[in-house]
């Protein structure tokens, strides 16, 4: 068996498509995720103990359940509780739970590090809660919550191949179905690898210049 | 243990009332006991220090104050008002945040480790406060900020980070932040303690100059004697949690009644 650089480059256009779809599923799990971590870590952290204990039971119970199973989830079983939602939509939202619990977590671990004295000038200038949070503390935490943030980010990507399942088009769903059609896999999954490397490493990569950059911006 | 608080007033009356007051004070972690019955009225413009050894309790009353710490017992009036408590149905019960943040509103603090937020200038940190909690416009945040840190001799480096300034002006300008929000009270604590010994004058010569030019109340604990000695109107030994003794600065320091304040000074002489 050779490869075939003729079908390679007919191939190209459909898997550009995939490769954008990709993004918006990733970007779009990713945007969902950011939010979602920032209420989980908010509730596990309000004075309500019934709250801060839903909050933290749930995080514990996303992460420690497959992705996989929180996509059929929300995609089959929602429905029989009148939630239906398109698979695209099912898989965003399915990758924004599972992520938005461990980003929570992240979060928590960039909110901890914010040393106490700066909640107590906070309090010292008689701030309400909610603006020494978003002027205060936030922004604080993001620096040293950027590189787990990044790897997420990367993490999400690399399991946009799990919607392919619930009939996403997205990369691996092309491959698979350029596979099947031609009987040829090497390929469409070779093709498939290399973009996500491609895509992948300068994300790291920037992510971690952009730590860098915001730390020495914010004089930390 | 549930107190009777109909023994508190709901508000201090008459002419003469103390713009800080504590009455019968107790703080404590599980069964430790850091302060009990503590009393202590301070003025409207009075500097009133605090000294000890260290575990006395002295920083606990500061920070019992700005409300850092919740109190176990008693109720601390601020001009007049219960800061800790708030009355409903005519007798005081816990203060919720809407009352905490009013009554807070006329206290400021200055701490050991200075505490600015880094992620903003000198002046940016200044003019937060006024901006965000005030609600003044920022071209007026600016303007009182810009005097405030003209007059801590920090114009210059407005716009640093802390990052970029050493401990002494760190401390400088957050005794502007604090001043920019106009409290009547202002409360010290240890702010010298983290400053190496040749910059400690800056701090202590912005300190002197707020005793001659405002009419704030000021509450402050320190370990520098000689500043203490200078500058108050009454200085506050603690020992053990309560105030063992407390005077004229001049009676306190050089006539000291009690054994244990002499021990203390004397301890802290041998030490200097």
């Amino acid at each position: 068996m050779e490869w075939r650089w003729d079908w390679t480059w007919e191939l190209v256009p459909r898997f550009i498509d995939a490769t954008g779809k990709t993004l918006v599923a990733a970007g779009g799990g990713y945007a969902i995720a950011i939010v979602l971590g920032l209420v989980f870590v908010l509730a596990q952290r309000t004075p309500s103990r019934i709250l801060a204990f839903v909050a933290r039971e749930f995080v514990e119970l996303i992460r420690s359940t497959p992705l996989l199973l929180q996509v059929f989830f929300v995609f089959y079983v929602g429905p029989q509780f009148g939630v239906q939602l398109s698979p695209w939509t099912s898989g965003m939202v399915a990758i924004g739970l599972h992520y938005g619990a461990y980003l929570s977590e992240v979060y928590r671990g960039g909110i901890e590090s914010v040393p106490k004295g700066q909640w107590e000038a906070a309090t010292a200038i008689n701030m309400s809660m909610a603006k020494t949070y978003y002027r205060i503390i936030i922004p604080q935490a993001l620096p040293p919550a950027i590189a787990g943030m990044g790897n997420y980010l990367v993490g999400i990507f690399k399991d946009t191949p799990m919607l392919s399942v619930i009939g996403v088009a997205e990369l691996m769903h092309t491959a698979n179905a350029v596979g099947s059609q031609s009987y040829r896999y090497l390929e469409p999954y070779t093709m498939v690898g290399i973009i996500f490397l491609v895509i992948s490493l300068p994300t790291a990569f920037m992510i971690s210049r952009f730590e860098k950059w915001v730390r020495r911006k914010m004089g930390m | 243990m549930t107190e009777d608080m109909s023994q508190y007033p709901l508000r201090l009356e008459g002419s003469n009332i103390p713009m800080v007051s504590f009455k019968n004070v107790r703080k404590s972690y599980g069964p430790l006991v850091v302060l009990d019955q503590l009393y202590l009225d301070i003025d409207a413009g009075e500097m009133v220090t605090i000294i000890g050894p260290s575990g006395s309790g002295k920083t606990t009353v500061l920070r019992m104050l700005m409300t850092l710490e919740t109190i176990n017992g008693g109720v601390i009036y601020v001009d007049g008002e219960p800061l800790t408590h708030m009355e409903k149905n005519g007798i005081l019960v816990p203060a919720d945040v809407k009352h905490t943040r009013r009554i807070r509103s006329k206290i400021g603090m200055c701490f050991q480790h200075f505490n600015l937020f880094p992620h903003l200038t000198a002046l940016q940190n200044c003019m937060e406060g006024p901006v965000q909690v005030l609600g003044i416009s920022k071209k007026e945040a600016s303007e009182r900020s810009l005097e405030l840190l003209d007059m801590v001799g920090m114009i210059e480096k407005k716009d640093q980070l802390p990052s970029r300034l050493s401990g002494g002006q760190q401390q400088r300008v957050a005794i502007a932040r604090a001043l920019a929000m106009r409290p009547k009270v202002m409360l010290f604590d240890e702010v010298t303690s983290a400053l190496d010994p040749e910059v400690i004058s800056e701090v202590t010569g912005v300190i002197r100059q707020l005793v001659g030019a405002h009419n704030l109340t000021m509450l402050m604990v320190t370990h520098q004697m000689g500043f203490a000695k200078d500058i108050s109107d009454r200085v506050c030994f603690f020992y053990n949690g309560s105030i063992e003794e407390q005077g004229a600065p001049s009676k306190l320091f050089e006539n000291p009644e009690r054994k244990r304040t002499q021990q203390f000074l004397n301890a802290v002489l041998e030490a200097n």
